[in-house]
This record gives C-alpha cells, sequence and structure tokens, in this order.
C-alpha cells in the first residue's frame, strides 16, 4: 500500500487546525443581541453550506467531462465531491434547523431555501441508490453522471420555482425569509469569525475531497488485487 | 468481411478480452468456441455494435466500428439467446416493426417470404407469447434476416430448445448459410456447430488459441481439437 | 446508404415505428392502461378518506389531489413501459436497427406521454362527476399537457437508466420525484389557478416555467440518452 502523500498529512493536520481556530473565534465572537449564543451555529452553517453547493456544481461539472471524456477518473472526483457534499450539506441543515427553533420558533419551514435543501439531499440519495443498484462500474459512472446532471440542473430550477410562487403569493405559514425575520448586522469581530469559518471550511472540505479520492484509489487497488489471486 | 484487430475489452479492471485478431472471409460459417467466461458474449456484442471495444479495431463490411456503427447495423443480423421479440405483437407485427426500424421499402412481400423461411407463415397472426420457446427462437432467425444482412451472428441460439426444436433450427440456419451470408455463431454445443460451421475457432482466456477448417479437421476429431486448444 | 440512415425522413418513421409499435401491443393488452387508471381511481379515492374532501377543502386541494395521482400513476406505467423493452432484450433490438438513439428516445417518450394522457383524460371526468366540478377547461387541459411532457419526457430517461439496475423495480418513483419537482409545482400552481378563476397573468408565470423545464430537460435527456443505452 502506498504510504498517504506528505502533502495530505499535511493537509489533515491543517484541517483539524483550522477547524479549532474557527471554533475559537466563533465561540469568542461577540454575543449577538437579539439571539444570544445560538447564534453561533451561523458560522459553521454557512461554511458547510458554502462548500457543499461548491461540491454540488463541481459533481455536476465532473459529470459532464465524464461524459465527454469516459475516463473513469473523474467518475471518481464525481463520488468524492458529491459524497462530502452530502453530508457537508446534511450538518447544514441541523445547524440551520437548531438555529431556527429559537429564531422562527419552529425547527422546520417550508421556505425556499430549507425546501431546496431538502430536496436537493434527497436527490443526491437517490444518486447513491441508484449507483448502488449496478455492478459493471463503467455503466455506474455513466449512469450516475447523467443522473447528477439532471439533478445539479433540476436543483437550481426548483429554488427558483419556489422562490417565484411563494414570493407571488404568500401562503406559507411562516414562511419569512431568513435576512426578514431573525437576520442581524455583524461587527468587524463576527464578520472575521464568519469570513475565517469560510476558509476553514473549505480547507476541511478539499482535504475530506482528497481522501476520498485516494480511498477510491485504493479501493481499485483491491479490486486490482483480488482480480490477479482469482487468475 | 469481418476482420478484428488487436481487441481489447474491459468491464472497469476486468479485462475480458486481451488482444483478440479474428478475421472471416465473405460466405465462411465461422463456430466460435470456448468454455463460460472466455468473452464469447461480449466479442459478439462488440461485433453486433451493441458494445463498445475498450482498444483495438474492428472492421465489418468495409465499415469501422464503433464510429459507422449506423452502416454496420445496416448490414448486420443478429440472434442471441434471447428473442429481442414482443410478447403482445404478432409474429407479422414484429417484423413489420422491425422492417420500419430498418427503413425497408415494400416490406409486406419480404416478411411473408422470411415468415416461409422459417416455417411460420402459419402463426403469422398470433401473439408471439403463445410461442413456443423454438418458435420464437426461429422468428427470431426471420427478424434477424428481414433486411437481407450480408453478416449474421448468433449467440448461443440453441439455448433452452428440445431435439426437435434444435432440428429445426439447424434446418433454419442451413437455409441462411446457405445464401452466401457470413456466419459467426457462439457455442458450447460442440455436435451441432460441428455440422454447420466451416470454420472452428477457440476463444479461451480472453484470445483466439486455435483456429482450424473442416478441411484441416477430422470429423471425428472437433473434441479433441477443442480440448487441445483449451490446455495450450 | 448512409444519407439513407441518417436522414430526417427515416429519423422520424423510426420514432412513428416506436409509437406505432407502443401502442398496438398496449390496445392489445391493456395493461398499462388499466393498470395506471385502477391506480389512479384509488389514489383519489385514498385522498377522498385522507383529507375529508368536503366543498371548502375541495377547492382548495383538487389541483393537488389531481398531480399527485397523476405523478404516483406514471411511476406505474413508465416502468412497465421500459421493463416491456428490457425483458426480452428488446432494447438490444432497438439499438442494432440503424437508426439514431435519439428516435428510440423520442419514440418512447410520445408513447409514454400518450398513454398518461388517455389515462389523464378519464380521470378528469370521472373526478368532476365525483365532486361536482367542471375540470374540463382549455386552460387545465393545456397544464395538464405541458406537465405531462415535462414528466413524461424526464421520466423515460431516467425509467430506461432504472429498468437496467439490481433495484428496478423501486427505484423509479425515488430518481422521478426529487427531479421532477419544478413541474409538479408549476402545474399544481397553474391548475389551481385556472380553478379559481386567477387572472391570466398569474397562470402565465407557472406555464413559462412548465415550458422553459420541458424544453430544458428533453434537450439534456435528447444529448445524453446515448449514454443510458449503449455500452
Amino acid at each position: 500500500m502506498q504510504p498517504k502523500p506528505l502533502a495530505l498529512r499535511i493537509l489533515d493536520i491543517a484541517a483539524v487546525v483550522v477547524l479549532a481556530v474557527a471554533t475559537y473565534m466563533a465561540l469568542n465572537a461577540p454575543l449577538e443581541r437579539v439571539m444570544g449564543e445560538v447564534q453561533k451555529v451561523f458560522y459553521f452553517h454557512v461554511g458547510t453550506a458554502w462548500t457543499a453547493l461548491l461540491g454540488f456544481i463541481l459533481g455536476g461539472v465532473f459529470s459532464v467531462i465524464y461524459l465527454i471524456t469516459k475516463n473513469l477518473k473523474w467518475d471518481k472526483f464525481q463520488v468524492a465531491a458529491i459524497e462530502v457534499s452530502l453530508v457537508f450539506f446534511l450538518i447544514t441543515i441541523v445547524l440551520g434547523s437548531i438555529w431556527a427553533r429559537p429564531a422562527w420558533n419552529t425547527w422546520w419551514t417550508w421556505d425556499p431555501r430549507l425546501t431546496t435543501a431538502a430536496i436537493t439531499e434527497l436527490i443526491y440519495a437517490a444518486y447513491f441508490m441508484l449507483r448502488q443498484g449496478i455492478d459493471d462500474p463503467d455503466r455506474r459512472a455513466r449512469f450516475g453522471a447523467v443522473y447528477a446532471l439532471v439533478g445539479a440542473l433540476s436543483a437550481p430550477i426548483t429554488f427558483f420555482a419556489i422562490r417565484l410562487f411563494r414570493t407571488i403569493h404568500p401562503v406559507v405559514i411562516g414562511g419569512t425569509n431568513p435576512e426578514a425575520d431573525g437576520g442581524f448586522s455583524m461587527t468587524p469581530d463576527m464578520l472575521s469569525a464568519f469570513f475565517f469559518a469560510l476558509f476553514a471550511f473549505s480547507i476541511i472540505f478539499i482535504d475530506l475531497f482528497w481522501n476520498r479520492i485516494r480511498l477510491g484509489d485504493l479501493q481499485e487497488k483491491v479490486e486490482q488485487l483480488k482480480l490477479k489471486i482469482s487468475m | 468481411m469481418i476482420a478484428v484487430k488487436k481487441l481489447v475489452k474491459r468491464f472497469g479492471l476486468k479485462t475480458v478480452l486481451r488482444g483478440v485478431d479474428f478475421d472471416v472471409q465473405p460466405g465462411e460459417f465461422v463456430a466460435l468456441l470456448g468454455p463460460n467466461g472466455a468473452g464469447k458474449t461480449t466479442f459478439l456484442r462488440i461485433l453486433a455494435s451493441l458494445s463498445r471495444p475498450s482498444l483495438g479495431e474492428v472492421n465489418i463490411a468495409g465499415y469501422k466500428l464503433p464510429h459507422e456503427a449506423a452502416q454496420v447495423r445496416a448490414r448486420l443480423g443478429v440472434v442471441s439467446h434471447l428473442p429481442l421479440l414482443y410478447g403482445d405483437l404478432t409474429a407479422e407485427e414484429n417484423l413489420q416493426f422491425y422492417a420500419r426500424m430498418y427503413n425497408l421499402p415494400n416490406y409486406e412481400l419480404r416478411i411473408t417470404e422470411v415468415l416461409e423461411m422459417v416455417g411460420l407463415v402459419a402463426r403469422r397472426r398470433d401473439l408471439v407469447r403463445t410461442f413456443s420457446r423454438g418458435m420464437q427462437q426461429r422468428l427470431a432467425i426471420g427478424r434477424a434476416v428481414l433486411h437481407d444482412p450480408d453478416v449474421i451472428l448468433f449467440d448461443e441460439p440453441y439455448t433452452g430448445l428440445d431435439q426437435d426444436a434444435s432440428a429445426m433450427l439447424d434446418d433454419v440456419l442451413k437455409a441462411v448459410a446457405a445464401q452466401g451470408r457470413t456466419v459467426v455463431m457462439t457455442s458450447h454445443d460442440l455436435a451441432r456447430a460441428e455440422d454447420l460451421a466451416t470454420r472452428f475457432d477457440v476463444l479461451s482466456r480472453g484470445v483466439i488459441s486455435a483456429s482450424a477448417s473442416r478441411k484441416e479437421l477430422k470429423r471425428t476429431n472437433l473434441l479433441a481439437f477443442y480440448k487441445q486448444a483449451l490446455a495450450g | 446508404m448512409a444519407d439513407r440512415t441518417t436522414s430526417r425522413g427515416s429519423f422520424l418513421k423510426a420514432v412513428a415505428a416506436v409509437v406505432w409499435k407502443d401502442v398496438r401491443a398496449e390496445f392489445r393488452s391493456r395493461e398499462l392502461f388499466s393498470a395506471m387508471l385502477v391506480f389512479s381511481l384509488l389514489i383519489i379515492l385514498i385522498f377522498n378518506f385522507a383529507l375529508e374532501l368536503d366543498l371548502k377543502t375541495r377547492q382548495s386541494v383538487t389541483a393537488g389531489v389531481l398531480w399527485s395521482t397523476f405523478a404516483f400513476a406514471g411511476t406505474l406505467g413508465l416502468n412497465r413501459s421500459m421493463a416491456i423493452e428490457k425483458d426480452r432484450g428488446c432494447l438490444d433490438g432497438l439499438l442494432l436497427a440503424p437508426v439514431d438513439r435519439s428516435a428510440i428516445y423520442f419514440g418512447k417518450v410520445i408513447s409514454n406521454l400518450a398513454f398518461m394522457l388517455i389515462v389523464e383524460l378519464i380521470v378528469l371526468p370521472i373526478y368532476s362527476l365525483l365532486y361536482s366540478v367542471n375540470l374540463f377547461q382549455p386552460g387545465l387541459l393545456l397544464v395538464i399537457l405541458l406537465g405531462s411532457i415535462g414528466y413524461a419526457g424526464v421520466g423515460t430517461l431516467l425509467a430506461t437508466m432504472s429498468v437496467q439496475t439490481r433495484t428496478r423495480d423501486i427505484l423509479l418513483p425515488i430518481l422521478l420525484f426529487p427531479v421532477v419537482i419544478p413541474v409538479l409545482l408549476a402545474a399544481v400552481k397553474a391548475s389551481s389557478g385556472v380553478l379559481g378563476g386567477a387572472d391570466w397573468e398569474e397562470i402565465l408565470l407557472p406555464l413559462n416555467l412548465l415550458i422553459a423545464y420541458d424544453v430544458i430537460f428533453i434537450a439534456v435527456a435528447f444529448m445524453v440518452f446515448e449514454n443510458v443505452v449503449e455500452e
């Protein structure tokens, strides 16, 4: 087995360090006047959300590249990006829910962002279910790429559609914008904690993404060795 | 008619075909023999343009696969162990459907001709799902020769047939081959292959390990030849 | 030969042949049609008990009930329609024909759409009769047509994938529903607008969204279909 590349080891350590620093900064940022302590989840909430969305977009880009080149390398990248993003986005939703309870007095509202987030998670959960049902690696990659592409196109349309109709027809109970209800303005200290959290989660995302690709490589290696034994 | 050079096919990491060289002259009837899992079906699917080669050249009737697949498909008939027929259509309707897909002009006459050849004229208006396995297989052959292809591929055509049905299929296969068509047939039934083919190739471990024409081979020792090819 | 196989005439002929074949077989067995119709009526029955469809609720939920019914019944039809192609190797038979793969896609979309529309056209008068609302309004019929086009367009692509997996009996709705939400959203909005006698302008917005979705996704499916049928 190849040892972990040095750069990846360094990145692993860096990821842990920036997470610790981001936590420290978030905890030491000034208390928000109205929300109090619970506002602190916001730093990580936005951090995970931003990287998860980036990952989903990357997944869509990789699927297009795969469909054109048919090189399985891009499939590996795609799975890695989407898998990490799926977990990050789940964290985003859970953190958002924790924040929403005191802010909006409910765990969940059918607001455009929340609804789209839930649907996006379901799309990518379906993506992994589809992949699980296929044995041939080429076909798995092709179908996965097609579905990831359809999903990546559909999710923004869903967001747009919900927003469009709900703005014209404000029928949702408690379905106000996050900016409108529970919004706040940030002090410089809060801003630096916020931007550091974004930075930290970008590092963590890259680290996990890289590790996941390496895992894919190792899985491939195992398959190869298994084939060798059976020959 | 068929020229294959250094064909490699991989499924993911698994290499099924590892450099197959295979040439067939017009009018030849080649039986492709080999144990299960040797890659016979994969090889035939590549010739049929249903699967893409990973590496190597495939040339059929002067056209390259996979880039000129449409031209190849128009000259190619395929019979697999599945019938490729619709159960809720009659024998005639199935052929009509395929005639339209191949864009054949004046197909009604041709359909009658084909049904006569496979001996199903009397059952032409019956639903295919009421057909026996042997009748379905004969109709499948009718479907494959409908557009009068130059090359015909048979993938284990005897699968699931009893003695009578196999004997009837023999006659149909001979009639198909007699019209100067080039035929490649995979089979693990040596006795059937021996009666029909003019050349015997053995596919083993992803390569053609031996080839012999009918003349080179005495009738009695196809089995010996096959065993030797697998051992070596 | 090359120009004969690629010409527009033979493309349209192949599309027509696929539709003819499906309609012919369906006319004889009525498998799809009867399953979808009976299932639709059962869903309406369930909604009747689940929602207590009294006069007041009825007005606000009719559009939702209708589209839920169409969505659920639609998966039944799509799954069966593609399973028929897979079962006896007919998909290989279609692929062996010297026609462009998109001809197969469009043929299947048209026949799937036709079966859906027929079922919908029977459900509408029954629903009108049962709940004494007039559903035969040109506006609603237009919405149903546009919504069904999008649904069948994406559904045919995804059903082609799902029938080629190990989990083919359960996968289609899981793949289809999260990506078809924009269609259902816009269709429900437009339908309730039509039924509620809303302004034309208010209905125009979801209608435009439906058209946009139909165009985008059928174009994407047209481009990627080859990847879900070829090896």
